[in-house]
C-alpha cells in the first residue's frame, strides 16, 4: 500500500515538474543569452494558450474535425506566441542592451504587468473553460488511472522539447552562435555574427517552447485566467535557478527535482508549508551548491 | 526621402501590430450563446494607435541617441540640475523652503484622501530608501525585501494584541526585530551572487509571508489582525481626521531621519566598503574589506527601515493580513529604487512619489489604470535607463586647461 | 539646454495634467445620489469584483430610467481596491473625498476590514456583497457594516449538516486555499464537525492557490480513505480537485461553498462536476428579478454573470430602497431604513437584523445535475 502511494506521488511530482519544466526551458534560454529574469515569459506562456483557446473556439464554431481543430491551435498559439516574444523583446528590452542590469528587470515587469493587463480588458477577467484538446488515447487506457493520457503528453513533450533544444544549442550554427552571444556580446560581434538577430531566434524559440506549455497545460488543467502566466512564471523561475540557470538539462531537472519536493512534502507532511518547504530545500541547496545543481560556478577574473 | 521612409516603416509597425493584436482584440468568443463576436473596431484602433506610436516613438528614440552623441556631459539633466541647486548655497536654500513650505501646509491645504495617499507614499519612501542601502549601494538584489516589512507590521500588531504595547515603544522593536531577520537572511545567502542572491531573497520573502497565512494560532492567519490603534499622542484621543494629519507629519519626521541616516551612511567607512563591494566583489576583499561583515550590516540596516515601515504601516491602516506583503510588493519597492536612480537619494525620494502616487492618480483611467502603470515602467526604462535622478558619483575633479 | 527647458516645461505639464484631474472627480454638483462601488477591479481576484461592479450599474441604469431615487439621479462611482487592505483605505478616504452617500463593497473581508473604520467615521453606510468573516457582523465593532451573503461560520454549519445528517458521513476530509474566505470556512466546518462527535475529520490541509494540479493532496485524500471533502474556496481550484479526483477514478463526494457555486464552475468543470455539492443562497432562479438581472447583463455585457452577481444586485436595490425610504442619505435614517424595511431582491425577500446580515435570504445545499446546480430538499 505504502509502495503503491509513493509511487503515485513519484508519478504525481513528475507530471507538476514536467509542468515546470515546459515553462522553465524558455525561462532558462533567454536568462542564458542576456542575463535577464524575462517576468515577462509567463504572460507569453498566457497569450499562447488564449490564443489556442480562442482559435479552437472559433473553428469548433464553424464545425471543424478535431484533430484540424487541435494542430490548427496549436501552430497558430506558437506563431503568435513567438510574434509576442518577437515584439516584446524589440520594444521593452532591445533598446535597454547597454542599460544597467536591473533597468531591464525593471523593464520586463512592466511589459508583464502590461500584457496582463491587455488579456483582461480584450477578453475577460472570469476563468474560461478551456477544451481538452489532447484525447484520450486508446493504447494507454489501461494504464490512465495511475497517468492520464494529457500527463503523458505533458512528459513526452518536456523531453522531446528538451532533447530538440540540447540538439539546436549544440549542434547547429545557430546554437554555436548562440552560445558565443551568451560568453560575450562583442567578441561574437567582431567575429562576424549578428547578435540582435541571434537574441531574437532566442527569444522566438523561448516563446515557442512557452506556447506548447501553454497550450498542453491549459489543456490539462481545464481552464485559464489572464493571470495564470505570472504564478507559473515564478515557480518556473526558482525552477530554472534550483537548476542552474542557463543550462537545459538543468532546467528539466531543476522542475522535476521542485515537483517531487512538493509533492512528496505534500503527501508525507502537510501541504500547508508545500511552498515553505520549496523554498528552504532551494537555499539548502544554494549553500552547498551556489550556482544551481548542474551550473558551473564561474571563475572571475580580476 | 527621410519622411517617407518613416511612413512605410510606422505602416509596417501597423501592420505588425494589427497581426499581433487579431486574436486578443478582435475575436471574442461568446460563451453564453455561442457565437463569435467581430470586433473590428479594436483593429482599426490597433492600426491607428500602431501607426502613430512606433513612428513617435521611433522619433523620440533618435533624438534621445542623438542627445547622447552631442553633449555627453548633459545627459543628466535633472541631476545636473538638482546637483546645481544643491551645489549653490542660496538656491538649495530657497529650494528648501519651497520644499518646506509645500510640506507643511500639504495636510491643511488637501483632502483626507490626499494626505492618505501621501502617508502611503512617504512610507515607500523610507522603504525605498531602506532597500536602497541593499540594491543601491551594496549591489546585492533582493526581491523579498516585503519580508522585513511584514516582520516590523505582524511585530507591533502582535505586541499591542497581547501585551498591549504602543506604537512608539513598538517602533524602536520593530526596527531591532527588522535588523535581526536582516541578519537572519544575510547569514545564509553570503556566498550567493546576482540572480540566485535574488531567488533566495524571493524565497525568504514567500517563506515569511506563508508562515503567517498558515500558522493561525500565531498569526490569526489570512483573516489578519484588526482594530490595530493608531499612534498615539500622550493619550489624547483624536478623530480619523487629526489622526491622519498626525501621522503624516510622524511620516515626514521619519523620512527626514531616515534621509539623515542614509546620507551619513554613504559617505562613511561602511558606505563605501557598500559601494566597493557592488564595483567589485573581489577587488573589494583584495582592499582587505570584510565581505561577511559588510554584507550582513548592509541587510540588517536595509531591514532596520522596513521593521519600522512596517509598525508605521500597520499603525496607519489598523488592520494586517498577509496579503500585503505578496512577492510584488516587494517588485514594487524594488521598482522604486530603480526607476528612481539606484543609489541616489533624491531619486528614490522621487520614484517611491511617482509609482505609489501614480496608480492613485491613475483612477481616472478606471479600468485601465494598471495598463498605463506597465507602459508607464517601460518607456521611463527606454528612455531614462538610469532612473528619474541617477545618482551622481562624487567625483574630485582635476581641471586641465582646455586648448 | 532647449532640451532641458523642455524637458522641465514636459514635467510641468505633467503635474498640470495630474492635477487637473484630481480636482475635477471634486467639482461635481451634488444633485446626484453618489453609490460608492468598492472592489478588486483589476489584479488576481479582478474575477470577483468586477461582477458586483457590473451589477450595481445595471440596478443604477433600471433606476435612472424610472428617473431615480428621491427626485436625483443615481451614480456610480467604483473605485478599485485589488483585495489589499492598504489599497483599500486609500479607496475608502478618495471615496470619502468624493462625498458617496452609500458604499457596496468591498469584496474581500480583509479590504472590508481595513477601510470600514474610515467610513465609519465619516458616516457612511457600507454592504458588501462578499466579505463572508464572522467578525464582520459578529464583533460588533463595525456598526456600519451590512452585507447580503451568509457569514462563514453560517454556511459551514450547514454544510456540515448535510453532511453529518443527510448524507450520513463518518469520514471527511476537509481542505481549504490558505485564503481568507476559504480557510475561515474550512476550520468552521473542522469546528462543527468536531463537535458533532458523528463523524471524523481525517485530514485537514490547504493547498496553494494557483498551482498546476493537486495530485498530492487527491493522493492523500485517497490514502485516508475519506468518504467526501469539504473544500473552503473559490471555483477555480475546485474544478481542479474534483477534475484531477475524477481523472483518478476516485468518486469522492465533494461538498463546498458558495464560492464554488457559480455556473462557471460547472463550465470548466464539466461532466466532472456532476454530483458535486455546494452551499450558496437559497435557489432564485425562477425569481422574476433574477431572471430580469441575468438577462440584463447578458444584454449588455454578453457574458454570463460572474461571482456574487445576485448579491450585489441585490445589495444595491436594498441600498437604493432604503434611501427612497428614509428619505434621505441620512446615517441613522438609512440604518433604521436597512433594518426595518423589507425589499424584494433576486435572492428573495431580505431586510437586515441588528448585526447587519441579511435575514430572509435562506441558504440551501444544491447538487449538480445534468449540468445545472439543483437544491436538494
Amino acid at each position: 500500500m505504502s509502495w503503491d502511494y509513493f509511487i503515485e506521488l513519484f508519478l504525481g511530482g513528475l507530471t507538476r515538474g514536467s509542468i515546470y519544466a515546459l515553462i522553465a526551458l524558455g525561462y532558462t534560454m533567454v536568462y542564458g543569452i542576456i542575463e535577464l529574469i524575462n517576468f515577462a515569459h509567463g504572460e507569453i506562456y498566457m497569450i499562447g494558450a488564449f490564443t489556442a483557446l480562442i482559435i479552437a473556439s472559433v473553428l469548433s464554431l464553424f464545425g471543424m474535425h478535431q484533430l484540424v481543430v487541435l494542430v490548427l491551435a496549436v501552430v497558430l498559439a506558437v506563431v503568435y506566441a513567438c510574434a509576442y516574444g518577437f515584439t516584446v523583446e524589440k520594444i521593452a528590452y532591445k533598446p535597454l542592451r547597454k542599460a544597467p542590469r536591473l533597468s531591464v528587470l525593471i523593464s520586463a515587469i512592466g511589459m508583464s504587468l502590461f500584457l496582463q493587463n491587455y488579456v483582461l480588458l480584450a477578453q475577460t477577467s472570469d476563468f474560461l473553460p478551456f477544451p481538452k484538446l489532447i484525447p484520450d488515447f486508446e493504447f494507454w487506457e489501461p494504464y490512465s488511472h495511475i497517468i492520464s493520457s494529457q500527463e503523458l503528453t505533458i512528459i513526452a513533450t518536456t523531453v522531446v522539447v528538451m532533447i530538440l533544444l540540447t540538439f539546436l544549442i549544440k549542434f547547429t550554427t545557430i546554437g554555436k552562435a548562440m552560445r558565443a552571444t551568451a560568453q560575450d556580446k562583442i567578441m561574437a560581434a567582431l567575429v562576424g555574427i549578428d547578435v540582435n538577430h541571434i537574441i531574437s531566434i532566442t527569444f522566438i524559440v523561448g516563446s515557442a517552447t512557452a506556447a506548447i506549455g501553454g497550450v498542453l497545460i491549459a489543456s490539462h488543467i481545464g481552464q485559464i485566467n489572464f493571470f495564470i502566466g505570472f504564478i507559473a512564471g515564478i515557480k518556473a523561475f526558482v525552477a530554472a535557478v534550483l537548476g542552474g540557470i542557463g543550462s537545459i538539462p538543468g532546467a528539466v531537472l531543476g522542475s522535476l527535482v521542485l515537483g517531487w519536493t512538493e509533492s512528496f512534502f505534500t503527501g508525507y507532511i502537510s501541504s500547508d508549508y508545500e511552498d515553505v518547504f520549496a523554498f528552504l530545500f532551494l537555499v539548502f541547496i544554494l549553500i552547498f551548491r551556489p550556482a544551481g545543481i548542474l551550473g558551473r560556478s564561474q571563475t572571475q577574473k580580476v | 526621402m527621410i519622411l517617407s521612409e518613416e511612413i512605410k516603416k510606422s505602416l509596417l509597425a501597423a501592420v505588425w501590430f494589427m497581426f499581433l493584436t487579431f486574436p486578443i482584440m478582435v475575436i471574442r468568443v461568446n460563451t453564453v450563446q455561442n457565437i463569435v463576436e467581430w470586433r473590428w473596431k479594436n483593429m482599426l484602433l490597433v492600426g491607428i494607435a500602431g501607426f502613430f506610436g512606433s513612428f513617435l516613438g521611433r522619433s523620440f528614440f533618435r533624438q534621445k541617441e542623438k542627445g547622447e552623441k552631442k553633449a555627453d556631459p548633459n545627459t543628466i539633466s535633472v541631476a545636473a540640475l538638482v546637483q546645481k541647486i544643491t551645489g549653490n548655497q542660496r538656491l538649495s536654500r530657497l529650494a528648501l523652503a519651497v520644499i518646506a513650505g509645500f510640506v507643511i501646509s500639504f495636510p491643511f491645504a488637501f483632502s483626507l484622501y490626499q494626505i492618505n495617499i501621501m502617508i502611503s507614499a512617504l512610507i515607500y519612501v523610507m522603504l525605498g530608501l531602506g532597500l536602497n542601502i541593499v540594491v543601491g549601494l551594496a549591489g546585492l538584489l533582493d526581491l523579498g525585501y516585503v519580508a522585513f516589512y511584514a516582520v516590523g507590521a505582524y511585530a507591533y500588531a502582535l505586541l499591542n494584541h497581547h501585551f498591549g504595547i504602543g506604537f512608539w515603544t513598538a517602533l524602536p522593536i520593530g526596527a531591532v526585530i527588522g535588523a535581526f531577520f536582516g541578519i537572519l537572511l544575510g547569514y545564509p545567502v553570503l556566498r550567493l551572487r546576482g540572480d540566485y542572491l535574488a531567488i533566495v531573497t524571493m524565497g525568504f520573502g514567500e517563506i515569511i509571508r506563508l508562515i503567517l497565512e498558515n500558522w493561525n494560532a500565531f498569526s490569526r492567519g489570512p483573516s489578519g489582525i484588526a482594530h490595530i490603534p493608531r499612534p498615539a499622542l500622550f493619550g489624547w484621543e483624536m478623530s480619523l481626521e487629526m489622526s491622519t494629519k498626525y501621522i503624516y507629519f510622524l511620516m515626514i519626521g521619519m523620512v527626514l531621519f531616515t534621509i539623515f541616516v542614509v546620507n551619513r551612511l554613504q559617505h562613511s567607512r561602511i558606505g563605501r566598503a557598500w559601494i566597493a563591494l557592488r564595483e567589485d566583489e573581489i577587488a573589494c576583499q583584495a582592499m582587505g574589506i570584510d565581505k561577511a561583515k559588510t554584507k550582513l550590516t548592509a541587510f540588517a540596516l536595509g531591514a532596520t527601515w522596513a521593521g519600522m515601515g512596517g509598525v508605521i504601516f500597520a499603525a496607519k491602516t489598523t488592520f494586517i493580513n498577509p496579503a500585503s506583503f505578496t512577492i510584488w510588493e516587494s517588485v514594487i519597492i524594488l521598482c522604486i529604487v530603480v526607476l528612481g536612480g539606484m543609489g541616489s537619494i533624491v531619486g528614490v525620494v522621487s520614484g517611491a512619489l511617482v509609482l505609489i502616487l501614480l496608480p492613485e492618480y491613475l483612477r481616472a483611467f478606471s479600468e485601465y489604470r494598471m495598463l498605463v502603470f506597465g507602459v508607464i515602467l517601460v518607456v521611463m526604462m527606454i528612455f531614462r535607463p538610469g532612473g528619474i535622478i541617477p545618482d551622481v558619483r562624487r567625483t574630485y575633479q582635476f581641471r586641465k586647461e582646455e586648448h | 539646454m532647449t532640451k532641458n527647458c523642455l524637458k522641465r516645461m514636459a514635467v510641468l505639464l505633467l503635474c498640470g495634467a495630474l492635477s487637473l484631474g484630481l480636482f475635477t472627480g471634486v467639482g461635481l454638483a451634488a444633485e446626484t445620489i453618489k453609490i460608492g462601488v468598492a472592489g478588486a477591479h483589476s489584479g488576481d481576484l479582478a474575477s470577483y469584483g468586477i461582477p458586483s461592479m457590473r451589477a450595481a450599474q445595471l440596478v443604477v441604469d433600471q433606476v435612472n430610467a424610472k428617473g431615480g431615487v428621491l427626485g436625483k439621479k443615481v451614480e456610480i462611482i467604483a473605485e478599485d481596491d485589488a483585495c489589499k487592505p492598504e489599497i483599500a483605505t486609500n479607496t475608502a478616504t478618495k471615496l470619502v473625498s468624493q462625498k458617496v452617500d452609500v458604499v457596496l463593497g468591498h469584496i474581500c473581508s480583509g479590504a472590508t476590514k481595513a477601510a470600514l473604520g474610515i467610513y465609519k467615521d465619516a458616516n457612511i453606510i457600507v454592504m458588501s456583497p462578499s466579505a463572508t468573516n464572522p467578525d464582520l457582523t459578529q464583533s460588533g465593532g463595525y456598526p456600519n457594516f451590512y452585507r447580503t451573503i451568509a457569514s462563514d461560520d453560517a454556511q459551514a454549519k450547514l454544510d456540515v449538516e448535510f453532511a453529518l445528517n443527510v448524507l450520513k458521513l463518518k469520514k471527511i476530509a476537509v481542505i481549504h486555499d490558505k485564503g481568507d474566505y476559504g480557510k475561515g470556512f474550512a476550520e468552521f466546518a473542522k469546528k462543527f464537525l468536531e463537535e458533532s462527535g458523528k463523524a471524523e475529520v481525517v485530514l485537514f490541509e490547504g493547498i496553494t492557490p494557483g498551482a498546476v494540479d493537486y495530485s498530492a493532496v487527491i493522493q492523500k485524500v485517497k490514502r485516508e480513505n475519506a468518504e467526501a471533502v469539504i473544500y473552503g474556496g473559490y471555483h477555480p481550484e475546485a474544478s481542479k480537485i474534483v477534475g484531477q479526483m475524477r481523472n483518478k477514478k476516485m468518486n469522492t463526494i465533494f461538498i463546498s461553498d458558495d464560492g464554488v457555486k457559480d455556473d462557471t464552475f460547472i463550465k470548466v468543470a464539466k461532466e466532472d462536476a456532476e454530483g458535486v455539492y455546494a452551499s450558496g443562497p437559497k435557489d432564485t432562479s425562477s425569481n422574476p428579478l433574477n431572471v430580469a438581472a441575468v438577462k440584463a447583463h447578458r444584454d449588455k455585457y454578453g457574458e454570463d454573470k460572474g461571482a456574487f452577481f445576485e448579491n450585489a444586485y441585490s445589495a444595491t436595490l436594498a441600498l437604493v430602497n432604503a434611501i427612497e425610504k428614509a428619505g434621505s442619505t441620512d446615517y441613522n435614517a438609512l440604518s433604521k431604513a436597512l433594518k426595518s424595511e423589507w425589499v424584494e431582491t433576486p435572492i428573495g425577500k431580505i431586510s437586515f437584523d441588528q448585526r447587519g446580515d441579511a435575514i430572509g435570504a435562506g441558504f440551501s445545499v444544491y447538487q449538480v445535475k445534468g449540468g445545472k446546480f439543483v437544491e436538494v430538499k
